[in-house]
């Protein structure tokens, strides 16, 4: 019964959404008031449907209602309650079903916080993105429908994969789509300006918060992704350049140009096509992404079960909605006014270099992932393209947008002179110069190791420069609070990186309980193993006690565990974190001797990485909660002129 | 006197394996760091312990010690499991796109901006 | 105007090759050595350690060369459609029992069934290597001269044995 409820609440949120997507764009066009006045409760109608739904699956998997297919091959009746409701997105149509929610919560914020825009360009941004949302019901109720029915039903369930049993699971998914999907607002926005000819500063303004959240969300649900494989996946890695894990961090790259390109357009008016296009790019990216996880053109650990159908509906949908948009773009974009003039040194061509920049990294990582494909499909053969083609080729790219990062806040607007920004810089860069020089050749360091530290501070010391140079400190605007937080992040996640990477060090070793070693400076003891009883596994957990050279000591428990039902095995990592280190122990395969193979691992300054990315996430959500965003339409238009003159 | 001799002579001998074992763990790592376990996700052997990976990494400590080069072994894995056991992709001419690609897209990229900032700021208006 | 296009155009390009990308199969690794000789390998037996196996024997006839271990399910669930084959009688089929333990082998071939003529025992992988196996089951179909002419990797179906392996063996034992 509640099956086939959600599956009706499904039917009739296409239909609204279908509604929404229709008369309100009409009637913008015609100028009819009662239709563009249809589209915020149909927004909040189609919402209701798309949450019941959502409610009668999880309540599917509550219940262990077996009957219903998916539950039966994602669930089990001895999995944990919370895991269970995680397991709702633990497959192709439950994960569909997460994005159709979270699009519908988005476009109902829109409707809800959008009494303040022009009518005409509030019911077209709600149009359009009932017209994406319509694309994804249709392919739910098409060809992957979550509340089909399994007759007879099963005796009980295939049991979420092992691997996804963990927090993460709770909440790396629903972060990482408020992020994906939360892109469909700039989305949305870019093609309501190009539809109705209102591309301005103010549409700037209204479509900057939207993104800056959506942003700020894309960013903690990659984070939240590559802290959770690294405790999780064993050996201590957190990034590994799969097929998905690109597939997001391809929108990131775009988003960070476009919410800087915002920012100028906003402004100054100018970028205007920039924009324009980069919110459509970032959007078409995060559909690009949910089409190469679910359709079988590449492989990954993270890829869903595949069917040919389903893949050519995705792409046919592809070509539809960023086809589309794209050719509205080369129609439109000629004929968007231009926007104020700038010197070829001002901080307008350093922003646009930036655009440049994250395009070409965002354009490279896209190769680098599909040239196996390209490759296959021309028969030149199979290659793999792995991580030491994306950081071979993407260092030199990022480089000088670290550069840039510290220095384009102090070049003015419009025009720059070299001298002055020289001198203002030059300071700075000599420490930052001396700090690598040191680096490198006193203390040894490697290249790359000098110059990634070097950057590091070159950030550290011109964000804090321009700070110190405000004249009243305290009163800044959050955006500028903002701006700092995530740029400092930068920097922390810069300087962790680059140790981490630079002087990791990891040694396996075959030990029986009892003995004990030394590697790379920490004594390991194999104190004890012993037999654990989890709720739906078995594991051998054994115990270490861990010295140092101050003979400080710690005790480490890693496990591996055997999933009963899915009969896999896993490997629980343990880890140690610090501020300056991470200790990181986890167990092989025991050997018929009694002896286990363990790997050692000291990761220096690995828990930076994880603050950078939460300083880069909180950094956006600062600027997003700015009182510029949240002012009226008439005192906004006096607060834009003298917000110009700031920053 | 004799005993004395053969003790220093035999821990001689261990320090030299034992030195030479190193330097050849670092060779087979070396190596193993710049081939892909196949039956892994995205993990060069020397990560891996999947028994491929181990199986693998002991051919190549095993050809490493019978003195073949390291472009030796990597070569011997190429030819029995494909260019896709490099985990670093292969830079011939299928691969040109791969790799100078990136570098001509932004040579292009800066290039226009150049040329657009420049013609524009001369002009009357910038218009992109 | 010309450069307001490119994005469209760049798409449609990308478009084009998704398209096709939906036809290939990103999983199979393809061999090498398909078209090379097939190394030779000489290896005692799983059955009896004194009896020896060598590939050269096999010069002038067309075979079957399957890699399988009794820990592997994927070999357990074709065994059946290796069973079949070695009944018709029109190939001979060898085992390369790989990675794997002879006590284990002995009991698994006497549970389920022996469809070699001869299996040898590849117990280290060193010969799997050779081969370029990197995950059991698979299949070799080697012709009369030694080279390989056909790799799959996977449990074998009756299908692939009816559409793929049979004709193949036809061809070249005609050839």
């Amino acid at each position: 019964m509640i099956a086939e409820l959600g599956n009706f609440a499904l039917m009739l949120a296409l239909c609204l959404a279908l509604v929404q997507g229709s008369l309100p764009l009409l009637g913008a066009w015609r100028g009819r008031r009662s239709w563009i006045a249809l589209a915020r409760p149909a927004a909040a109608g189609q919402f209701a449907f798309v949450a019941l739904a959502f409610g009668c699956l999880v309540a599917a998997f509550a219940d262990n209602d077996f009957s219903v297919a998916y539950v039966a091959s994602n669930s089990n009746s001895m999995l944990p309650w919370y895991y269970r409701v995680a397991a709702v997105w633990g497959g192709h149509e439950g994960s569909l079903l997460l994005w159709v929610l979270i699009l519908a919560c988005w476009t109902a914020a829109v409707a809800l916080f959008s009494k303040r825009l022009p009518p005409a360009l509030a019911a077209r941004v709600l149009a359009v993105m009932a017209w994406i949302s319509v694309g994804f019901l249709l392919f739910m109720l098409f060809t992957s429908n979550p509340f089909e029915r399994l007759l007879p039903a099963a005796r009980d369930g295939r049991d979420l994969n092992p691997l996804l049993q963990d927090p993460g699971m709770i909440f790396h998914p629903p972060l990482l789509y408020m992020g994906y999907v939360g892109f469909s607002v700039a989305f949305a926005f870019a093609i309501a300006a190009l539809l109705g000819g209102e591309l301005d500063a103010a549409w700037a303004r209204w479509s900057r918060p939207w993104t800056l959240v959506a942003w700020a969300f894309l960013t903690l649900g990659i984070f939240l992704g590559s802290f959770w494989a690294y405790y999780e996946l064993g050996w201590g890695g957190w990034w590994f350049w799969d097929a998905v894990e690109n597939a997001s961090f391809m929108p990131w790259l775009v988003g960070t140009a476009l919410i800087h390109s915002l920012a100028v357009t906003e402004k100054r008016g100018s970028f205007k096509n920039w924009t324009v296009l980069l919110a459509i790019v970032a959007f078409s990216l995060s559909l690009l992404g949910t089409f190469l996880v679910r359709s079988g053109v590449l492989t990954s650990v993270h890829a869903f079960a595949t069917d040919p159908r389903r893949g050519l509906f995705i792409l046919a949908f592809l070509a539809l909605v960023i086809g589309g948009s794209l050719a509205l773009y080369a129609w439109r974009a000629p004929s968007v006014g231009a926007g104020e003039r700038f010197a070829v040194f001002s901080r307008e061509s350093l922003l646009l270099l930036n655009n440049v920049l994250l395009l070409t990294a965002a354009a490279t990582v896209l190769l680098g992932t599909l040239y196996p494909l390209f490759l296959d499909a021309l028969e030149l053969g199979k290659i793999s393209v792995g991580a030491p083609y994306f950081e071979a080729v993407l260092m030199p790219l990022f480089l000088p947008v670290l550069v840039l990062m510290a220095a384009a806040p102090f070049v003015e607007w419009k025009r720059a002179a070299w001298g002055k920004v020289g001198g203002r810089l030059s300071k700075i860069a000599q420490i930052a110069l001396l700090f690598g020089l040191t680096a490198w050749l006193g203390l040894k360091y490697r290249p790359a190791v000098a110059a990634g530290l070097m950057l590091s501070l070159w950030i550290v010391l011109g964000t804090g420069l321009h700070l110190a140079q405000r004249r009243n400190v305290v009163k800044q605007p959050l955006g500028y609070w903002g701006m700092l937080a995530a740029h400092a992040g930068i920097a922390v996640f810069v300087f962790g990186v680059t140790l981490v990477k630079g002087g990791e060090v990891s040694e396996d070793a075959s030990l029986r309980v009892g003995e004990s070693l030394v590697s790379n400076g920490l004594r390991y003891s194999f104190v004890n193993l012993q037999k654990v009883d989890g709720p739906n596994y078995v594991a051998a957990r054994a115990t270490f006690e861990v010295v140092d050279a101050d003979n400080n000591m710690v005790i480490l428990q890693p496990e591996k565990r055997y999933y009963t039902v899915q009969q896999m095995p896993m490997t629980e990592a343990a880890i140690e974190r610090g501020f300056t280190q991470d200790i990181y122990l986890s167990l092989g395969e025991p050997g018929k001797d009694g002896a286990w193979l363990v790997r050692m691992q000291r990761k220096p300054f690995m828990g930076w990485i994880w603050a950078g990315c939460l300083m880069i996430a909180a950094g956006g959500l600062l600027a997003a909660t700015d009182r510029r965003y949240r002012l009226g339409r008439r005192e906004a238009a006096t607060q834009a002129a003298s917000v110009a003159v700031l920053v | 006197m004799v005993s004395r001799w053969r003790v220093a002579v035999l821990l001689l001998w261990a320090a030299i394996a034992s030195a030479d074992d190193a330097a050849l763990e670092r060779r087979v790592t070396h190596v193993a760091e710049q081939l892909r376990c196949l039956v892994c996700q995205n993990q060069s052997i020397a990560d891996s312990h999947a028994q491929l990976a181990l199986d693998l990494k002991r051919e190549t400590r095993l050809q490493l010690s019978q003195g073949k080069s390291e472009q030796q072994v990597i070569d011997f894995m190429v030819q029995r499991y494909g260019d896709f056991v490099l985990y670093r992709p292969p830079f011939k001419a299928a691969t040109w796109i791969l790799w100078l690609g990136p570098f001509a897209l932004l040579a292009a990229g800066v290039a226009t901006l150049l040329y657009q900032l420049q013609r524009r700021a001369g002009s009357g208006e910038y218009e992109q | 105007m010309k450069r307001y296009i490119l994005p469209l155009g760049g798409f449609a390009v990308l478009l084009v090759f998704l398209g096709i990308g939906l036809r290939l199969k990103p999983q199979e690794i393809p061999s090498p050595l398909v078209g090379k000789r097939a190394p030779e390998f000489s290896l005692t037996q799983v059955g009896d350690a004194r009896e020896t196996f060598r590939s050269t024997d096999m010069r002038g006839k067309v075979w079957v060369l399957n890699v399988w271990a009794s820990w592997c399910g994927p070999c357990r669930a074709e065994h059946p459609a290796l069973l079949e084959l070695s009944k018709l009688k029109v190939v001979p089929v060898v085992g390369l029992n790989y990675n794997d333990q002879r006590g284990d082998s002995q009991r698994w071939l006497n549970e389920f069934g022996n469809p070699y003529q001869a299996t040898a025992f590849d117990g280290d992988g060193k010969t799997g290597i050779e081969f370029g196996v990197y995950g059991v089951p698979e299949t070799f179909v080697i012709d009369k001269q030694g080279l390989i002419r056909l790799k799959l990797t996977g449990g074998l179906t009756s299908a692939q044995i009816k559409e793929q392996l049979l004709p193949l063996i036809q061809e070249l034992n005609h050839g």
